[in-house]
């Protein structure tokens, strides 16, 4: 049973089938997001019938990634990887001419042991473009772990480039000065602190970062670079002793090698996910940075208040998280806060040490909300929580396409998870489409009822 | 290793996917790393199907990968045989397996010593068949299991229905209009007096193989999946087969005089003259293309095009054209290169090009320089219109969910007709709307200016300008752009503001 009265998180490990997303998907958004890259996946058939289907009409216009298809001679080790990539490399820089070339390894390639990581650095130095190796494969990682291989990749290369600074591709870091020059340009300098420097990690769209920036401008603070960075050639430069502070709560690795690597400090933080999560974010970050917050009660009041009309609706449902994206703890904490009841939360991979705020943050919003504290499963089986949906019948159960459809055909709402991934939802403001995606299906469905169609 | 954007066939397990979870009752198993159970997600999505598919993993990681998967895969049918007792496991491997290189067959053997399902290796290999292939192979390899499995237990039933009957062989889940196409069939069958036999895999049980071989005949509707099949059926059991796809008038009737053929040789009990014609005259009176009023403003005689697309729609979709409309077809294509020599031959004397190719930048290529009136082809090729102003009909898979209409619209038989003729006759006037509009809209611009024209001005639409573009109807709003750029390049203006913008439309408007 899911439901324990204990005032501690529970935490269980299933067998590990369930469906999720191949971590390549990250392509997706990362492309779009680093706007001088090229991202190559090196894999097979199956992984580009994935992407092709799953970047729906994205694939039509010209996006900036391809696959580099491994065929029976490539197993066999009959070609030389190395010319063969050699090859399509040069022809993505005649024809694209990017500032980076990611190379994406899979499941093949970690099979064959292809030696991407050794063969990076040559090619690299030998086409002249900076290459980068993550490798998001379905063997170690699931869905948005993809994107924490990428940066952790990306802030490895940040890393290096302190102690080894190379002319060729580096002149240009003497003047765009930690590529917080766009980001900062409306901000008055004088009026802020000093504060030791703060950079944030985690892939997200402009108006987002544009957002949060000016909730951490109203507190005085500076953020002095993004990772990633509009365009790579703007990755921030990374200052031993700097902190770092994640908008994510699935870039642990990210993090590791910031720490380990870069010599930074992690601002282990709730993640600023619903108005009590971007309150909790901040008032961290502000305690970190030695800045006493202001007008943060207010605005998260404020923020609260707004959010009524949609507040009204869900109080008092209950909520399945099935797991697919390790957005699931703290959507789970934003909607318990906003009155429902979550009687699981199905996670991929939970790594307590990164996540610690948030579980923290889970805990003290049961405990002050009354609610039962949801289990914790890592790793689930979805035959099992199929079991217990049908058993607990909750309100709303978040789960991936596979499951949505058939669990409509039994009477259970469902919400496609992956939306959380596509939707904005980081920030106060955007607390509001959150609840907009979750209360959408109630809503329908609770029009659809006086028909009687629920059940077939 | 191969640039690769876009493919038309998927990767082997889909096709081997896709038959197992047509049956029913039949769960497949697939030995890959997490994430590659997508296909769930695409029968959920585009069949908008109510149950759960009866597709799970024996998940490959980083353990497996370190020590084989022992008795995981094992364990993992069984549980399966326990929690859904399925009649049939079917054991698919995926590219991962494929050079993990374990002993799949010997987990299957023991799999199946504790299951009561039956249990199957596909046999299929990733990096040598794609997803009609494998879907066409993994069919075969389940009709022989259980003919040959209810041979050894002497439950086949050899005696041949009292009236006519008809085995359909390859209706399967995610195909292009496959559940409408089996209506029709089925329509068709009961008005020829003809029984249904099997339909398979698409709503059959596994346990109703062994009255396969009941029917008189078998058919198969497309040429990409069950062909293995009604081969291994002739060659075992005798059963003659009819591989004629019909779409299109003319091979429909062909389809069924073949039929009436086929049978009247064992026994004279069929007339299907009279469906024929009456259907053919019914048909005629409605058809567009006899109406004088549209044969005025839509006369597609003469027309080009260019067809792409699976081989059975490739092929049916060109005759039709050129044969039963007078469309002229530039150039007729498959992506099933794999069986290329039929493609040829079907289409040899029907198109002054043939394009057999799996890289849609041939085709898009061909298409750019050739500039058809009309492409029918994929969702590849639709794009590719769009980008170039052509519009395409999709008459084939890959597809999207707006090629899983929930309203009946076949492609084979009587309506199938109907339905086609309405699509090529959309594409058409569509295209001549367009032309009409544009024409209307703006007089043509001298084209000898363009040739004056500097084209190394960048210009540049500001925000305001932009969102005025925006407002102008869709289909002719790449063209007015274009319009008012050539004007703007000649007057040496470089930015484009609304004023500008009122400014050129007026010229656009009063040349
Ligand atoms: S799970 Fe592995 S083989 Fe499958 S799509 Fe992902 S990387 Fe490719």
């Amino acid at each position: 049973m899911t439901i324990t009265n204990s005032t501690e998180i529970s935490f269980e490990c299933e067998t590990g089938n369930y469906h999720t997303f191949c971590p390549i998907s990250c392509v997706a958004w990362l492309y779009q997001k680093i706007e001088d890259s090229f991202f190559l996946v090196i894999g097979t058939k199956t992984c580009g019938y994935f992407l092709q289907n799953s970047m729906g009409v994205m694939i039509f216009s010209e996006p900036r990634y391809a696959m580099a298809e491994l065929e029976e001679a490539d197993i066999s080790a009959q070609l030389k990887d190395y010319e063969e990539l050699k090859r399509l490399c040069l022809k993505i820089k005649k024809d694209r001419n990017p500032s980076v070339i990611f190379w994406i390894g899979t499941c093949t390639t970690e099979i064959i042991k292809m030696d991407l990581e050794g063969m990076a650095p040559k090619l690299e130095s030998e086409i002249d473009i900076p290459i980068v190796v993550a490798r998001a494969n379905g063997l170690d990682y699931a869905f948005t772990q993809g994107e924490d291989t990428v940066l952790a990749a990306i802030a490895q290369r940040c890393c290096e480039k302190i102690t080894n600074l190379k002319e060729n591709y580096n002149i240009f870091y003497s003047f765009i000065n930690f590529g917080k020059k766009k980001i900062n340009a409306s901000v008055d300098e004088q009026k802020q602190v000093n504060h030791s420097p703060l950079i944030l990690f985690g892939s997200l769209p402009e108006p987002i970062i544009r957002q949060l920036t000016l909730e951490l401008k109203k507190q005085q603070i500076k953020i002095s670079g993004w990772l990633p960075s509009k365009r790579y050639i703007e990755l921030p430069i990374l200052k031993e002793g700097g902190f770092v502070c994640s908008v994510h709560p699935y870039l642990s690795r990210t993090a590791t090698v910031l720490i380990r690597k870069g010599k930074c400090k992690l601002i282990n933080a709730p993640f600023p996910i619903g108005p009590d999560g971007t309150k909790a974010w901040i008032e961290k970050i502000c305690s970190a940075l030695d800045v006493t917050p202001i007008g943060l009660d207010e605005r998260e009041k404020q923020i609260w208040e707004s959010l009524e009309e949609y507040t009204q609706l869900i109080k008092g449902k209950t909520v399945f998280f099935m797991g697919d994206n390790l957005l699931e703890t703290s959507l789970a904490r934003f909607l318990i806060r906003c009155g429902m009841i979550v009687y699981e939360i199905g996670i991929p991979y939970m790594d307590k040490r990164f996540q610690a705020a948030e579980l923290a943050l889970l805990q003290k919003t049961c405990l002050e909300t009354g609610v039962p504290i949801p289990t914790i499963v890592e790793k689930p089986d979805n035959h099992n929580q199929i079991n217990r949906i049908m058993e607990l019948r909750p309100d709303l159960v978040i789960t991936g396409m596979a499951h949505a459809n058939p669990l409509e055909a039994r009477g259970i709402n469902t919400k496609w998870s992956v939306e959380f991934i596509f939707e904005q939802i980081h920030g106060f403001v955007n607390a509001k489409n959150i609840l907009k995606l979750i209360t959408r299906p109630l809503l329908r469905n609770q029009k659809l009822k006086a028909l009687g169609w629920q059940n077939f | 290793m191969k640039l690769a954007y876009w493919m038309y066939a998927g990767p082997a397990h889909i096709g081997t996917l896709r038959i197992v979870s047509s049956f029913k009752n039949v769960h497949a198993i697939m030995h890959a790393p997490l994430g590659d159970d997508y296909f769930n997600v695409m029968r959920s999505m585009l069949e908008r199907e109510r149950n759960f598919t009866p597709v799970t993993t024996s998940v490959v990681d980083r353990h497996v990968l370190a020590r084989g998967s022992q008795d995981k895969i094992v364990n993992n049918i069984n549980r399966k045989d326990k929690e859904e007792t399925p009649d049939l496991i079917v054991l698919t491997p995926t590219c991962t397996s494929s050079i993990l290189q374990e002993d799949l067959e010997n987990f299957v053997e023991r799999a199946s010593m504790e299951s009561t399902a039956d249990v199957l290796l596909a046999d299929v290999n990733h990096y040598r068949v794609n997803e009609l292939e494998a879907a066409d192979r993994t069919l075969e390899q389940i009709v022989r299991f259980y003919l040959e499995k209810a041979k050894k237990e002497n439950q086949l039933c050899l005696e041949k229905t009292e009236k006519p009957s008809v085995n359909i062989i390859g209706i399967t889940n995610l195909g292009f209009h496959h559940q409408h196409d089996c209506r029709e069939l089925k329509k068709l069958f009961a008005d020829l007096d003809i029984q249904i036999n099997v339909i398979m895999p698409e709503t059959a049980a596994v346990t109703d193989l062994k009255y396969l071989t009941r029917a008189w005949f078998n058919i198969i509707p497309y040429r990409e999946i069950g062909l293995l099949t009604a081969q291994y059926l002739k060659k075992e059991y005798g059963m003659s087969y009819i591989d004629i796809n019909p779409i299109g008038l003319i091979e429909t009737v062909r389809f069924l005089t073949t039929i009436q053929k086929c049978l009247n040789q064992s026994i004279n009990c069929i007339e299907s003259k009279d469906l024929v014609l009456n259907n053919i005259q019914i048909f005629l009176k409605n058809t567009w293309f006899n109406n004088d009023y549209n044969k005025q403003i839509c006369n597609p005689i003469g027309k080009k095009t260019i067809v792409f697309g699976s081989s059975t729609h490739a092929a049916s979709l060109t005759k039709i054209l050129t044969k039963e409309m007078g469309i002229h077809v530039l150039c007729s294509g498959t992506y099933c290169v794999y069986d290329k020599d039929w493609f040829f031959e079907q289409v040899l004397h029907f198109c002054n090009k043939i394009l057999i190719t799996e890289d849609h930048t041939k085709i898009g290529d061909f298409i750019a320089k050739s500039e058809p009136n009309a492409i029918l082809g994929t969702q590849m090729e639709r794009h590719l219109g769009k980008r170039l102003n052509i519009p395409c009909g999709v008459i084939s898979a890959p597809v999207h969910i707006q090629n899983f209409p929930l309203s009946y619209k076949p492609f084979i038989g009587f309506e199938g007709i109907k339905h086609i003729c309405d699509l090529i006759y959309n594409c058409f006037t569509f295209g001549i709307s367009h032309s009409l509009l544009s024409i209307f809209e703006q007089k043509q611009i001298n084209t000898t200016k363009i040739n004056q024209i500097n084209e190394n001005i960048d210009l540049i639409w500001d925000i305001e300008a932009q969102n005025e573009l925006k407002k102008i109807p869709g289909f002719v709003r790449g063209r007015i752009q274009r319009n008012i750029e050539i004007l703007a390049r000649e007057k040496n203006i470089n930015l484009i503001n609304v004023e500008v913008l009122y400014a050129l439309k007026e010229i656009v408007a009063d040349n």
